[in-house]
């Protein structure tokens, strides 16, 4: 492993992607200030701070270098506070290639380095060649799987070889978002304004003018979807789920089949006409380091943004293995309590994991493995009492899929609590052998 | 047991001022408001008091129930081997009684696993208790 050894540095151009906007800010301002001919007066300050900012991240480049050493990767940056970061390949989780628009304009790729746990710390090597980065990958994954069967010698390179499960056809998707919630806020919003304009057409620049900000975030919402789903394909590795995806932000991401806390499918009303739903997966840990970009601040991943029934029970017999086959209705009084809600409430259970479904216009069910249940909770309001009804929270440490088995028969969901947490310790036991 | 007498305090407080208004010599107004404070002053203790004997807890095998409520009664069922940290607060007012609060979090935000108003030896042995079996138990997220 003699070539493995050295302390190497990043890409040279890291600075500049790194900058992100501020540099394409700062070409721009150059370009133009140039561009508005040679009064070499006002360009100097700006050429000065161009100059600084530059220095700044050559500066950062030059005392920023990386190494594998032994079953370790050591990151070491920083100039005035010099920062040394040891990180165990043992304790990773997954290892991400992800790769924002300028950064593919340069032909740079930044790996990002998971451990497990809330905390969740990240490595970065931000950036490296695009063609370096998916080899360092495969081998800092071998060393992760050497360093973790224990046997000592980093195992040889190896192709990880996946499969293909799903793409997303984009006419599907942009339908998709046309018809989902937010497409439908955002369609709404444009033809009011159309509607002003064609009215009035003095209002619609006031109205467009004073509501600029809302209108401007409803479709960065949209286009946020767009971009993260677009071609969005998942993969079978065998170290879990390859998800890749992104219109201008490209993004891989490995999902390792024990980080998954709980899924979720959702049916929005007007996606159930036409029989699609959405996958998404809640996955442990809040990493909410410096620098990650919106997407990976999310818990929730969306492993299939639009597709049939039939590919989503597909997708799900890899994820939950051994799920409930069928979910039982509540009481028929349950209607009196909630009407909207009654059609869709049922829950079911196998042995390793447990399934809720409820919403009242679009249709969510989720599935939490009993070995990632964190506690259970029965919860019955007063109108809940007066119907012999009862509620049971099944808590996650995953935030953003909640799965209860509302309003059943009070028999029924003590029958439930305790059930459910017998299994699951049952389950959480058999883990830990 | 602490809400109880925040409450009592409450009441006698509005008691004492009504009865003051009364010596003023609003005799009717004082009177009337004497006997509705001394009305809702009883009611708010009495649903207090239910509400009071509706807390429990019970250590079981592996897990904690916590029971709680009495218009929404909730019932957690805690394992030891998801508790990641036990709390124990004392306020001012709780501290002045003796009295302590244990909590116990999962990684789960919504796991809700507080015991108030336990006598401070007993919030000790509890905390201790549960740390003691939580690490023998523990599982991995």
């Amino acid at each position: 492993m003699s070539e493995a050894e050295g302390w190497r540095r990043l890409h040279p151009l890291s600075p500049i992607v790194r900058g992100g906007r501020a540099t394409i800010a700062v070409a721009t301002l150059l370009l133009l200030s140039l561009a508005g001919g040679g009064r070499t007066s006002g360009l100097i300050p700006d050429l000065a701070i161009a100059g600084i900012i530059f220095a700044f991240g050559f500066v950062s480049w030059l005392v920023t270098r990386w190494r594998i050493d032994g079953d370790d990767l050591r990151i070491e940056s920083g100039l005035l506070r010099r920062q040394s970061l040891r990180f165990p390949l043992s304790q990773v989780q997954a290892i991400d290639i992800v790769r924002p628009g300028l950064a593919r304009v340069f032909g740079v790729a930044e790996l990002r380095l998971r451990t497990g746990g809330s905390s969740g710390a990240t490595a970065r090597l931000a950036y490296l060649a695009a063609q370096e980065a998916e080899p360092l990958r495969a081998r800092l994954l071998a060393l992760a799987e050497g360093a973790r069967t224990h046997e000592g010698k980093p195992a040889p390179e190896v192709a990880i070889e996946e499969r293909v499960l799903t793409t997303v056809p984009t006419g599907r998707l942009i339908a998709s978002i046309l018809i989902s919630d937010v497409g439908l806020f955002a369609e709404a919003v444009i033809a009011g304004l159309i509607l002003v304009a064609v009215l009035s057409p003095n209002a619609a620049v006031a109205v467009a003018g004073g509501s600029a900000v809302p209108i401007f975030s409803v479709l960065t919402l949209v286009w946020r979807r767009f971009n993260q789903e677009y071609r969005l394909s998942l993969a079978e590795a065998p170290d879990g789920l390859r998800l890749r995806s992104g219109l201008i932000a490209l993004s891989a991401e490995t999902i390792r089949p024990g980080r998954v806390q709980a899924v979720r499918m959702v049916e929005p009303l007007l996606w159930r006409a036409l029989g699609w739903c959405r996958l998404e997966v809640d996955l442990a840990g809040k990493q909410r380091s410096k620098g990650e970009g919106q997407a990976e601040r999310r818990p929730l991943r969306t492993v299939l943004p639009v597709g049939s029934r039939a590919l989503a029970e597909e997708l799900l017999e890899r994820i939950v293995p051994d799920r409930p086959r069928r979910q039982s209705p509540p009481p028929q009084r349950v209607l009196l309590k909630s009407p909207l809600r009654y059609r869709m409430l049922a829950w079911g259970r196998s042995e390793t994991c447990v399934a809720t479904t409820s919403g009242r216009i679009r249709r969510v069910t989720a599935w939490v493995p009993l070995e990632k249940v964190q506690s259970l909770r029965r919860v019955q309001g007063p109108f809940q009492r007066r119907l012999r009804l009862a509620t049971v929270h099944v808590d996650t440490a995953g935030r953003s899929v909640h799965a209860a088995i509302r309003d059943r028969d009070t028999a029924e969901a003590d029958r439930a609590l305790t059930e459910l947490s017998d299994l699951a310790r049952a389950a959480r036991r058999k883990k830990g052998r | 047991m602490l809400r109880r007498l925040e409450v009592a305090a409450i009441a006698l407080a509005a008691l004492i001022a009504a009865g003051v208004v009364a010596l003023l010599g609003h005799t009717i107004v004082g009177l009337a408001c004497l006997g509705g404070a001394l009305v809702l002053g009883l009611g708010a203790e009495r649903f207090v008091a239910r509400r009071f004997y509706a807390w429990g807890y019970a250590e079981r095998e592996d897990d904690l129930l916590v029971r709680r409520g009495l218009l929404f009664s909730r019932l957690s069922v805690v394992p030891y081997g998801r508790m990641q940290f036990i709390d124990v607060t004392a306020g001012p007012l709780e501290r002045s009684f003796r009295l302590a609060t244990v909590r116990m979090h999962t990684a789960a935000a919504a796991s809700d696993a507080r015991i108030p108003g336990l006598d401070r030896e007993e919030a000790a042995r509890l905390r201790d208790r549960l740390a003691e079996v939580g690490e023998a138990q523990a599982a991995g997220l």
